[in-house]
């Protein structure tokens, strides 16, 4: 039997132990003796949190397939274990052994959100591997990060040996070949460093330097090593549907965020809204074959024994063969009492119809996320979604016996007028106007129930917006007060409800995310004060962040709030997200102008991306 | 239950890390095994059907056990060997599938078919008390009354532990106990044990027992000549 880390004593007495025992239905367990790479993945957040990432899972069932690897999981301590371990010096370890990570070969760490960054330090610091890459030697694993975050690496960049540039399916099995092979010849790290650095996608930040001019911003970035790319395209797995994909996703005990069989349908969106990193990231659009989804979720199911199965893909309404896919799912999973959740679908008929089919309208709500009140905004922001399909959308709803509306807008976007702000009210109340026109009394269930949160706007490398100056908070906090203001001075107030998200973590949000290679002092700074788990509010500390800009002498107003010249080095230039920055300021532009730019499906717009050879770009339905 | 539906209780044990997951998700572990075993498990009906599932007696979360019980309600019968091969082909290390039996359609419920448990208590390894607990124990057993204070989350009361102990003794070193384990008088192993360190003038540390329900019983008998069996002698084979 699997020995534990953990004392019992220590699992009695701390909040959920299943975090740290693994052992889960089809968590992959492997003779040491038979693997010669032994391969840490990291979520770093509660296990909760990062159980339900599916690349994770995806990353992990394929390292797993690699001959003579063992890819196992590790996840942040949660903050009773982490004192614990911290006061008794257990060292981090892994799921799956049980093992400290220290003795891994890799320490791979997937960078969802910029508020883990400090997590990433804790994960570092229990496993007792030095903070910064330059100071690792022979004996500490490589510690490689990938994810959305690493699109700008910049900020966390002095903490990685690695960063892997684009999508994981490609480049990890040239990866441990190299490995291997330098390592059974008897080479050091360095020479392992040096050759993976030429690897495609690959970036190692210590083989780059950063010069800066006298205003802060960068003069020059290079490789200080001859032979490595200037800039690195990122990485990207064109047939969706030949390729690696988990019929067996490990199944935790305990309740996590997703607890359910998650089929992701196709990668990228063909929209284009210009504050989504997502949408530029990850073009162009590819499908996967519909064939192959209805062949995994069966058997994830079966392998799993979920309840429930959930699709996944940034918009799932501009996938081609959907109205086939949930017929299939709807039957089997009819037959099989499993339950079907839709997100990320576009509110008409069509939807209303799969959604009244899979759920029980009197308890489930609708979501519309219009991103802005006016359409003037929206025009900005290139969000295709007009107050006639909104309204429309609702009408349809309501009379299908939905009284629950979610709205999602953003404050501080680019251009944003108090007019502007003022509409996301009035767009509220309209709806709820469409209820009470539509709905007779006696059919009444109550008021209708609007819920309209707004997020403060944060600008995101890559998209159009990385020019855009963020709004500082109290910025933020007077734009909340003024939604707040008009919403109770609608005529529907009492039907609807406002939030907002807290100010404090979005500006800060906005300097790690346009962050340079400075940034890092201030994140270590900030944990050695006992910063972590920044992502959750009752553990962020906004005094002690901003304490700690003002000992590392860096201002907050250079990342957020200052405009930014057209022809500025930003610190993620060097990397190639496949669309060119060309593209970007004509975009950049066009928001300025108030134009419309069609999506994918409609006209090519010349974004770069079709330079991978596949995808959208070459199957538009003519 | 409908006419139709044959009534199945499984038996299980849950020994190693599988000791630190609590009850509602060794539910949740059980609904989703059904699944994955193909277990053609009966459902309620209505707009959000789940299986026709219910447990005997929560385990507390730390406690070993090689007598748990469920029952399940089938659409059709499925022979007892083949149900628990298809059963443990799904498990993970640390609980067990033992045994699979057709109830009776007179059966009552699992939770209150439970009269009585058997525990053995052991000490964890530098737990042990001070006192010599295998002489101690007979003294403790044979007292007319044990009087304990049971904390409830409103109120404290004292209660003679006395009358729901039904068995007490050292079996191979350890302490062997069979407790009342029904809705009326449900028993904690730990609270015996602590009145038997307090009668020894010690209080135990909280982690010092390593505890083990040994199986849990119903009574076939009368509720004045009571007569204890294991849950899953009142099934049949399929
Ligand atoms: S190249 Fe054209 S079709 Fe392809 S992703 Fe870019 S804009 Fe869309």
């Amino acid at each position: 039997m699997r020995k534990l880390a953990l004392r019992d004593e220590i699992l009695l007495k701390i909040d959920k132990p299943a975090r740290y025992i693994g052992g889960e239905v089809n968590s992959v367990m492997k003779e040491k003796e038979q693997v010669d790479i032994r391969f840490a993945m990291c979520f770093p957040d509660v296990y909760e949190i990062g159980m339900s990432h599916l690349g994770i899972q995806i990353l992990y069932d394929m390292l797993n397939q690699f001959e003579g690897v063992w890819c196992e999981r590790v996840y942040s301590p949660w903050v009773d274990l982490d004192e614990i371990m911290r006061k008794e010096n257990i060292p981090l370890f892994a799921l799956e052994s049980q093992e400290p990570i220290k003795n891994f070969d890799f320490l791979g760490m997937t960078l969802q959100y910029e508020m883990c960054y400090t997590n990433i330090l804790q994960i570092l610091d229990l496993s007792g591997i030095p903070f910064f890459a330059k100071d690792r030697g022979e004996d500490d694993p490589i510690v490689i990060g990938g994810g959305p975050c690493t699109y700008n690496p910049e900020p966390i960049a002095d903490f990685f040996d690695l960063f892997y540039i684009g999508e994981g399916e490609t480049q990890y099995e040239p990866m441990m070949r190299l490995y291997r092979k330098i390592r059974d010849k008897g080479g050091s790290r360095k020479e392992f460093l040096e050759e993976a650095a030429k690897l495609p996608g690959i970036y190692c930040p210590l083989f780059y330097q950063v010069t800066y001019k006298e205003d802060g911003t960068i003069a020059e970035f290079k490789p200080v090593k001859e032979g490595l790319p200037t800039t690195i395209l990122k990485e990207i797995q064109m047939d969706l549907s030949d390729t690696y994909y988990p019929k067996k996703p490990v199944v935790p005990f305990i309740k996590v965020t997703q607890d359910r069989v998650v089929l992701e349908i196709q990668r990228g969106c063909i929209r284009g809204c210009r504050f989504c990193q997502a949408g530029q990231l990850y073009r162009p659009v590819r499908e996967r074959n519909v064939d192959m989804l209805k062949e995994y979720a069966s058997e994830m199911l079966k392998n799993t024994g979920h309840e429930e199965i959930s699709l996944s893909s940034l918009s799932s309404s501009d996938y081609s063969k959907l109205p086939e896919l949930i017929d299939f799912l709807i039957d089997e999973c009819n037959r099989k009492k499993i339950n079907i959740s839709l997100p990320s679908l576009r509110i008409d008929a069509f939807s209303l119809d799969v959604m009244s089919k899979v759920q029980d309208v009197r308890k489930s709500s609708l979501t519309f996320a219009p991103e802005a009140g006016s359409q003037r905004m929206r025009n900005v922001i290139n969000k295709g979604l007009t107050e006639e399909v909104i309204l429309k959308g609702a009408k349809e709803a309501f009379e299908g016996g939905w009284s629950r509306v979610k709205l999602y807008f953003m404050l501080g976007l680019p251009t944003e007028t108090d007019e502007d702000i003022e509409e996301i009210a009035v767009l509220s109340d309209k709806i709820a106007r469409v209820y009470y026109e539509t709905v007779p009394k006696e059919q009444r269930n109550g008021k209708v129930q609007i819920v309209t949160s707004t997020s403060f706007f944060i600008p995101k490398p890559f998209t159009p917006f990385q020019w855009a100056k963020m709004g500082s908070k109290e910025d933020f906090l007077d734009k909340a007060r003024k939604v707040k203001q008009a919403v109770v001075s609608q005529l529907n107030q009492k039907s609807i409800k406002y939030n907002w998200h807290e100010a404090d973590v979005s500006v800060l949000e906005g300097v790690f995310a346009r962050g340079d290679r400075k940034i890092s002092q201030v994140i270590l700074k900030a944990y050695e004060k006992g910063c972590i788990f920044d992502a959750w509010s009752e553990f962020f500390k906004n005094d002690v962040w901003l304490s700690s800009f003002l000992e590392c002498s860096l201002d907050i107003d250079f990342y957020t709030t200052r405009e930014r010249s057209l022809d500025e080095v930003f610190p993620w230039d060097f990397i190639d997200c496949g669309v060119t920055k060309e593209f970007l300021k004509k975009e950049w532009q066009n928001a300025m102008a108030e134009t419309v730019t069609l999506n994918c499906k409609e006209k090519c717009n010349g974004c770069g991306a079709a330079r991978f050879g596949g995808g959208i770009c070459f199957n538009r339905e003519k | 239950m409908t006419n139709e539906h044959t009534k199945v209780r499984i038996k299980f044990s849950k020994y190693g890390s599988m000791i630190f997951i609590g009850h509602l998700d060794i539910m949740r572990y059980f609904q989703k095994a059904m699944r994955r075993a193909d277990i053609d498990i009966a459902y309620t009906t209505g707009f959000n059907p789940h299986q026709i599932m219910s447990f005997a007696a929560p385990l507390g979360v730390g406690l070993y056990s090689n007598g748990e019980y469920l029952d399940i309600e089938m659409n059709e019968p499925m022979n007892s060997k083949l149900m628990i091969t298809r059963l443990n082909s799904v498990m993970v290390e640390g609980i067990d599938i033992l045994s699979v039996k057709k109830l009776p359609k007179t059966a009552g419920n699992a939770m209150a078919s439970v009269a009585a448990a058997a525990y053995t208590v052991a000490f964890r390894e530098g737990y042990e008390p001070d006192f010599d607990y295998k002489e101690k124990l007979s003294d403790f057993a044979s007292k007319d009354r044990i009087m304990v204070t049971k904390k409830t989350k409103k109120s404290e009361k004292e209660m003679d532990l006395k009358p729901f102990i039904y068995e007490l003794s050292i079996v191979n070193d350890k302490i062997h106990m069979l407790v009342d384990a029904s809705s009326s008088g449900n028993i904690k192993p730990s609270l015996v044990m602590e009145a038997f360190y307090k009668e020894n003038g010690e209080v135990p540390s909280e982690f010092a027992f390593i505890i083990t329900r040994e199986d849990t019983y119903t009574n076939i008998g009368t509720d004045e000549k009571s007569e204890f069996v294991p849950l899953d002698a009142v099934g049949s084979e399929m």
